[in-house]
């Protein structure tokens, strides 16, 4: 199967700093891609390249087979790869519908006349939230007076509705409460169902093994590697996360700090 | 967790809805001023046809400038320039009139370019430089005022360019910015017309919601595909023009042109498109309310001579009718948000 996107070793650099090196990655269709690794390991700066925000300075990147080269987040809407950020999801002060649209707003009318189809607008925004499960009270009430999940949920919805093939996910759960994270999960097994490809960002290994396919581990800007959820297991996952070794070698010195204070008093 | 959940929606009562609405401050502030008046000086002249048309004068004057200031205030950006143009836009159309010769549909057509010209600059240096607009027009608002005084000085040694009626006569562009359509004056019919187009614009098209999406979030609304940086210059270019508008007709009315006109209008219109609802912020407001909140101010800066009070303490209205606004606004906006919990 031809992945949705494909990276081959990708680098990125900041001034001195390297931000990534020799990533290569692939997210196939009905997939969830979990893209784990501390703060600082070159998530957000591995998305950012998949969704137009900064072009690689080495390798390529390849959407169905084909090598691109995104300038904009919109040339890489346009081939299909949609990302919801955690904090960029939604604008608080508008309404759901005018958010569902913003930037793709259907029209009618011809000329001076073409004008925003609010009435379709709200019809298909409608649809689109029950399809994929979501109870909307109002379209026209305000964003703000939704949930963070509902929020997430609803900038899901708006991606697969408009045709994300990919389906990049910045820590969508990370600020949200145990039930809250569960709707959101929820769409995300849905939108895979659909054939979607999933990359879904976390620092939470209950939420990544819940829907994971595939788990790269980021750290320091380099993959430590990549692994089927059925080569690996719930604890080496979480252990990935949490750094491995280096966790273990803080335990020793914690326990070393612990039994040198225990000496001093 | 599978039974499906029940509905939460609930119904909200109309009044509820037009409560929630970012207008309705200035609308039920319209209102009461109207009926004070009406109660205080409607036996002095305030409610007479003449009465009438000269307190909408005032507003629309105001009214022209706060129907674009809303939209931009909206896309969460700030024209402390609008003044400024109204003094240079209107020697822009008289100095190449009174004093090289120009027909004065060129001057008019001259005052227009100049003003989208310095509007498009305005926005572009606040789009690329990522400073606030509230700085860049600030400084355009001093480097305007003081090259309008530089410039006319200069030219015809004087402040002040006049006995341009004379020019006005039988000028195919000048008959749609003077004169009285129907025993109105031209600049209620701009400023109803204005405020109508601006409306549609923001309520009904795909740029009006950009506008919101710029003001609201900006990265947002850019990392969904909104075109944010153009939605901002071409609101910028659309206050330098409705300044423009304001100066051409204000020109024509009066036959004269004076370096110092508009001065402090700017902040009059934000004033007016902050009673209206319009957030500071960006990204909430409305354009109806930028204009009731321009009526409001023209009630009462008109309703005051009517009683008889002196016209000085009109900016001690003005002060504390902003102020109520912007309390009043800031309950109601928030209510809304919480209306549909």
């Amino acid at each position: 199967m031809t992945p949705l996107v494909e990276a081959r070793g990708i680098g990125k650099y900041f001034g001195p700093v390297v931000a990534l090196k020799d990533i290569s990655l692939r997210v196939l269709p009905g997939e969830v891609h979990c893209l784990l690794g501390d703060n600082g390991a070159g998530k957000s700066t591995l998305i950012k390249i998949f969704s137009g925000v900064f072009p690689p300075d080495e390798g390529e990147l390849l959407v169905e087979g084909e090598p691109v080269r995104f300038q904009s987040p919109k040339q890489a809407m346009d081939r299909g790869i949609a990302t919801v950020y955690q904090d960029l999801a939604m604008i608080p002060l508008i309404s759901i519908v005018r958010n569902f649209f913003l930037g793709r707003e259907p029209t009618v009318g011809w000329g001076p006349w073409k004008r925003f189809d609010l009435r379709t607008a709200e019809a298909i925004a409608r649809r689109a939230l029950s399809e994929i499960g979501i109870e909307v009270r109002d379209v026209h009430q305000a964003v703000g007076t939704l949930s963070g999940g509902e929020r997430q949920s609803v900038a899901i919805a708006r991606a697969v509705h408009f045709g994300a093939k990919v389906l990049i996910l910045d820590e969508p759960t990370s600020a949200l409460g145990v039930k809250e994270a569960a709707v959101v999960l929820r769409y995300i097994v849905e939108a895979k169902k659909r054939g979607v490809g999933v990359v879904f960002i976390t620092h939470n290994v209950h939420h990544a093994w819940a829907v994971g396919d595939v788990f790269t581990l980021l750290n320091r800007g380099r993959s430590m590697g990549t692994f089927r959820r059925e080569e690996t297991t719930r604890e080496a996952v979480l252990q990935m996360m949490a750094g491995g070794e280096e966790l273990a070698s803080l335990e020793v010195e914690l326990a070393e700090i612990a039994r040198t204070k225990g000496g001093e008093a | 967790m599978n039974e499906a959940p029940p509905s939460r929606l609930r119904k909200v009562s109309p009044v509820r809805r037009l409560m929630a609405r970012p207008e309705f401050g200035s609308l039920a502030g319209v209102i009461l001023v109207f009926a004070f008046f009406a109660v205080v000086a409607g036996d002095r002249g305030f409610l007479t046809p003449m009465g009438t048309v000269n307190y909408l004068e005032v507003a629309a004057q105001l009214g022209l400038l706060a129907s674009t200031v809303s939209l931009l205030m909206i896309a969460g950006e700030f024209d402390l320039s609008v003044g400024s143009m109204i003094g240079a836009a209107g020697m822009a159309l008289a100095i190449p009139v009174a004093v090289w010769g120009w027909p004065m549909w060129a001057g008019i057509l001259l005052a227009f370019a100049f003003a989208a010209l310095f509007g498009y600059l305005n926005g572009y240096l606040v789009v690329r430089t990522g400073l606030p607009s509230f700085i860049v027009t600030l400084a355009s608002l001093f480097v305007l005022r003081g090259g309008t005084l530089g410039f006319t000085r200069w030219i015809t040694s004087r402040t002040r360019v006049s006995g341009l009626h004379a020019y006005a006569q039988g000028d195919p562009l000048s008959a749609l910015f003077s004169g009285h359509p129907l025993g109105v004056p031209i600049s209620i019919w701009w400023w109803v017309l204005l405020t109508l187009v601006a409306s549609f614009v923001l309520l009904k098209t795909p740029f009006g919601n950009w506008i919101f999406g710029a003001g609201g979030d900006p990265r947002a609304a850019h990392a969904v595909g909104v075109p944010v940086a153009r939605v901002k210059i071409t609101l910028f270019v659309a206050t330098a023009v409705s300044a423009a508008l304001l100066a051409v007709i204000q020109v024509l009315d009066t036959g004269s042109a004076d370096v110092l006109r508009g001065e402090l209008k700017e902040l009059e219109a934000i004033a007016a498109a902050v009673i209206g609802g319009n957030l500071l912020t960006g990204g909430y407001g409305s354009v109806i309310g930028g204009s009731l909140g321009a009526l409001l101010l023209g009630m009462v800066k008109q309703g005051i001579f009517f009683t008889g009070i002196n016209t000085d303490w009109f900016k001690v209205f003005l002060g504390t009718l902003l102020l109520a606004a912007v309390l009043l606004n800031d309950y109601l906006r928030k209510k809304a948000l919480e209306a549909t919990r």
